[in-house]
């Protein structure tokens, strides 16, 4: 079941679900609304009553949706949402950073950054195994423009393998006239004992299980890129990707195709004489503190690059670098620069002049509670 | 026994009497019916049923005489209100028990 209201630069996937639908090729009921809120309520509610489902959104589409998304996850519905990044208006703009997403951040979905196209396909296809093993609802986000309207040569798996890997759906609860029930009516604050005598959750014990859920998830999400590799030959068996880490004692840290153009940029940084390596997120939410923790241990210079900010702190993927590192031992300086916003082109010359400059904060010390630096014209 | 035992992923429950726990708990005032004016009493036979049909907490039994369920009763008034004979007046439950009210004293 796919509901989804089009808006750019979402829109050509839409359209050619809808395309697929009309045409037969696509064994799915498609469902027009009026607007977002709805798509996703749509998606949840055929979700509760047995259908695997799918919507995509961009930006005010995602924002709109925003009341939906913590639905969705609370009552732990294994729906799949495309979010095709785009800057959020004021003022008006429809080109690509992923504050949008990222304003998502804690809605309780998981989170997946594609750097190429064939990775946005690999990833909808393991969402929904990720999805319908921990229910929890995946959002796998891709660059506007960068990527949903370039083109790459992109291996379509035979529906075959695809049944292969993915089971069918199997709902932990479904709507039936002939047994009914009640579902995430006025939960209030304590447990209560229902009227069969069980004592139940309160909102709270929900919102935990919620949690531990995405807690677990990371095991899923390994588990499941494992067995995508077995069938597929492509590995997703982790939470983010490495490029020369092993000698790297500069890591340049990014997520979706930023993190494929700070490789040009080590490229760059290599040829100096500099051992810079690249670590490009792919799972944000849940977010892979252990591992990362190992992979950034060799660091003394991580520069996280972020197309999105929390205003008036840092870049999101920066915060959660710090956090990962508080305690660990590893002492590396951390600088956070805010690049490509409202589709400001990012090149990798600029992302390696941003390490070069701060490569003397080495020597001369670094607080890393300094607010970020900005890559524009002010 | 802890609420994972329930085996609910998310809020789940059968429909049924008292699953929203016992709201006449939230009641400010309650309805007294006076049997002496109220039609069907007065009458010894099914009549009128107003406030059987505008209560919206089905609290109110369609009987001779009519009673209401205080445990789920929340107090609203409706009944009092299209009472066409007076017969239901609120009473604050303040008045009823004062012991229990804590912020006055």
């Amino acid at each position: 079941m796919i509901a989804a209201y089009p808006i750019t630069p979402q829109t050509p996937l839409t359209e050619k679900l809808s395309e697929f639908v009309e045409g037969g090729e696509l064994n799915a009921e498609y469902v027009a609304v009026e607007s977002e809120h709805s798509a996703l309520t749509v998606c949840t509610s055929a979700s509760m009553a047995g259908a695997r489902t799918f919507t995509a959104s961009s930006a005010h589409g995602l924002a709109y949706m925003h009341e939906m998304l913590h639905w969705a996850a609370g009552a732990r519905l294994p729906v799949v949402l495309a979010c095709v990044n785009r800057a959020i208006g004021a003022p008006w703009n429809i080109l690509n950073d992923q504050q949008d997403s990222i304003s998502q951040r804690d809605t309780g979905w998981i989170q997946i950054y594609a750097r190429n196209n064939q990775e946005i396909l690999d990833s909808v296809l393991q969402a929904y195994k990720i999805a319908e093993t921990v229910y929890v609802p995946v959002m796998v986000c891709y660059d506007g423009y960068v990527l949903s309207h370039a083109e790459m040569p992109v291996a379509v798996p035979s529906q075959e393998d695809v049944d292969k890997f993915l089971p069918s759906y199997q709902p932990h609860t479904i709507l039936d006239p002939a047994n009914p029930k009640n579902y995430n009516l006025v939960t209030l604050a304590d447990p209560r004992v229902n009227t069969e005598g069980v004592l139940c959750h309160g909102y709270m014990e929900l919102r935990y299980l919620l949690q531990e859920a995405l807690q677990n998830s990371g095991e899923v999400i390994i588990r499941v890129g494992q067995e995508f590799a077995e069938l597929f030959g492509r590995s997703y068996a982790n939470m983010f990707w490495e490029d020369r880490l092993a000698d790297a004692d500069i890591v340049i840290v990014a997520m979706g195709s930023l993190a494929m153009e700070a490789t040009v940029a080590a490229d760059m940084l290599r040829v100096k004489g500099h051992k810079a390596g690249v670590l490009g997120m792919r799972v944000f939410r849940p977010f892979p503190k252990a591992d990362l923790l190992k992979a950034l241990k060799k660091s003394r210079l991580i520069v996280v690059f972020d197309k999105n900010i929390s205003y008036g702190s840092e870049g999101a993927t920066c915060s959660e670098i710090k956090s990962a590192l508080y305690g660990s031992g590893v002492n590396a300086v951390i600088r956070n620069f805010i690049v490509g916003l409202g589709g400001r082109d990012v090149k990798a010359r600029e992302m390696a002049d941003a390490v070069t400059k701060s490569l003397p904060l080495l020597k001369e010390g670094f607080l890393n509670s300094e607010y970020p630096e900005w890559i524009c014209y002010i | 026994m802890r609420t994972r035992d329930c085996k609910h992923i998310c809020d789940e429950s059968s429909p049924g009497i008292g699953e929203a726990g016992k709201t006449g708990e939230w009641r400010n005032s309650f309805p007294m019916i006076d049997q002496e004016r109220c039609t069907p009493s007065r009458q010894n036979k099914p009549a009128c049923f107003l406030c059987w049909l505008y209560c919206p907490e089905a609290v109110i039994s369609k009987t001779v005489p009519v009673q209401i369920n205080l445990e789920y009763c929340k107090g609203c008034g409706i009944c009092s209100q299209v009472c066409p004979v007076q017969a239901i007046t609120m009473i604050n439950e303040e008045e009823l028990h004062p012991e229990e009210d804590t912020q006055k004293s």
